[in-house]
């Protein structure tokens, strides 16, 4: 079994358009949840969202490039330049057969499918851009990025809605741990925040219409977000050889499901997710000290968490701290848990643990160490990042210090 | 702009060329249009013209539109238009 480390990262979301702007909106808990700037706005109920400002597409590809790449993919080719660019990987001969992409989004090409049902629908139009399946399908994104770095191994797209980039991450991670992958470019992206994206999500009545709020008594639903977070991940040895930064090691994974509802979470689900990473990683539980949250802000979702996290840690629940940075960036479905881990090597790397901002009344079914609206000064050894699914599939990564 | 005049700027446009550097003979080959690129020129040219042009991108050499050269699409779309 070969270990596997982090050897680059890269993001863009509603809190910044790189790591570094990302984790000082961490570190100062600011939320960038805000008024929608989109089409049609004034015909949704739900207003709101994490949405990415000042993107100048146009300024970052051709034209040719942008016929063929929805924002979703846009998101992931800006993240993947920045974590490949500081991995100092360039990709050639045996390192580029064994190395792939595998990525994570919930609904891919959204707003290319929005945008083309509204010109035949809505404007009458008899035709389509030729490339409309091509920029709407759910492994452009991978493609555009295997295509781009010369990545010939493995690659493709994995959807488990919620925690679909933690189950490409575990399985970016099974790859390189078993051999059969040097590196792994690994993470997600989601771009819902068009009408039709936010009006599906309005139909469930499980948004809010002020702010996320996760852990807090008078939270009141989630809040969409939109970016992509990527990832280097690479064999240990490989890595030192050449003298990387190493920001983490990924030490192991758990992946379960519910087998029960397609909406509801499950408390045994998901602490079934969190005691395999535990047993995976081979770690003892009194090692962790950070835990990011699915923590969507939903009364379900905070609730049934706690639960499991209490039901697996013991009397160490109550010492360990556990946090929602979707109060920050808001829910980006299929490409939050890659956002989310970036939380976890702050914490691993900086000592700091970002905090679940929004947070107003303390709720008994959510009684643990939720990092409240200020971010705080702690050393940590091993974190883990939930995500519970609709679906009901879960995947939880453990990632230690180095 | 006659039709030999819109149909060589779309196919410029596409190429990335100016639309003198366009000659009737050439191929769409010669112009550096991949078979992605033929097919958006075509979308173009149906756009741009208000019409259905019977091409096939799995068998082009089968279609009932030839594409052989600049020549030959302008031939072709000049048809259409008259029908």
């Amino acid at each position: 079994m070969k270990q596997v480390v982090i050897t680059g990262a890269g993001t863009i979301n509603a809190m910044g358009h790189s790591v570094p702007e990302t984790l000082r909106s961490m570190r100062e808990g600011q939320c960038h949840i805000g008024q929608l700037d989109i089409r049609d706005v004034d015909r949704l109920d739900i207003q709101i969202g994490g949405q990415v400002r000042g993107f100048d597409a146009e300024g970052r590809f051709n034209r040719q490039q942008i016929s063929l790449y929805d924002r979703f993919t846009q998101f992931t080719l800006v993240a993947a330049r920045e974590a490949i660019t500081q991995s100092g990987l360039e990709f050639s001969g045996e390192l580029a057969a064994k190395s792939g992409v595998v990525l994570g989004t919930a609904g891919g090409g959204v707003s290319t499918w929005d945008d083309n049902y509204r010109l035949v629908y809505e404007e009458r139009k008899s035709r389509v851009h030729p490339f409309v399946v091509p920029k709407l399908m759910n492994n452009a994104a991978a493609s555009h990025v295997s295509m781009e770095w010369n990545l010939k191994g493995p690659s493709f797209t994995v959807a488990t809605a919620c925690a679909s980039s933690n189950h490409a991450m575990a399985q970016a991670f099974a790859m390189v741990q078993s051999g059969v992958s040097l590196a792994m470019i690994t993470g997600g992206s989601e771009s819902m925040l068009c009408f039709g994206g936010v009006k599906a999500w309005e139909g469930l009545r499980v948004m809010s219409h002020d702010a996320c709020r996760p852990f807090s008594a008078n939270r009141n639903g989630m809040v969409q977000g939109e970016g992509a977070g990527i990832f280097v991940f690479e064999e240990f040895n490989h890595a030192k050889s050449r003298g990387a930064d190493i920001l983490a090691e990924v030490v192991g994974m758990g992946m379960s499901s519910d087998a029960a509802d397609i909406v509801m979470p499950s408390k045994q689900g998901a602490a079934r997710a969190i005691s395999q990473a535990l047993k995976n990683s081979r770690l003892d539980r009194d090692e962790i000290g950070y835990i990011n949250a699915h923590g969507t802000g939903t009364v379900a979702n905070d609730k049934t968490e706690c639960a499991a996290v209490a039901d697996v840690f013991g009397p160490h629940a109550d010492q360990l701290m556990i946090s929602s940075t979707k109060s920050m960036h808001g829910h980006l479905i299929g490409g939050t848990g890659a956002i989310e881990l970036l939380a976890c090597i702050m914490a691993l790397r900086e000592g700091v643990i970002a905090p679940t901002v929004g947070y107003e009344e303390p709720d008994p079914e959510c009684a643990l160490d939720v990092v409240p609206n200020e971010a705080r000064d702690a050393k940590v050894n091993v974190t883990l990042s939930n995500a519970f699914a609709f679906g009901g599939m879960n995947a939880v990564l453990a990632l230690r210090k180095v | 702009m006659s039709v030999k005049q819109r149909v060589i700027r779309i196919i410029a446009e596409q190429a990335l060329l100016s639309p003198s550097d366009v000659s009737l003979d050439s191929t769409l080959d010669e112009l550096g249009i991949d078979s992605l690129g033929i097919v958006e020129s075509l979308f173009a040219i149906e756009e741009e013209f208000d019409i259905s042009v019977p091409f096939n991108a799995n068998s082009p050499a089968d279609s009932d539109f030839d594409i052989s050269s600049v020549s030959a699409i302008i031939d072709g779309i000049e048809k259409l238009i008259n029908e």
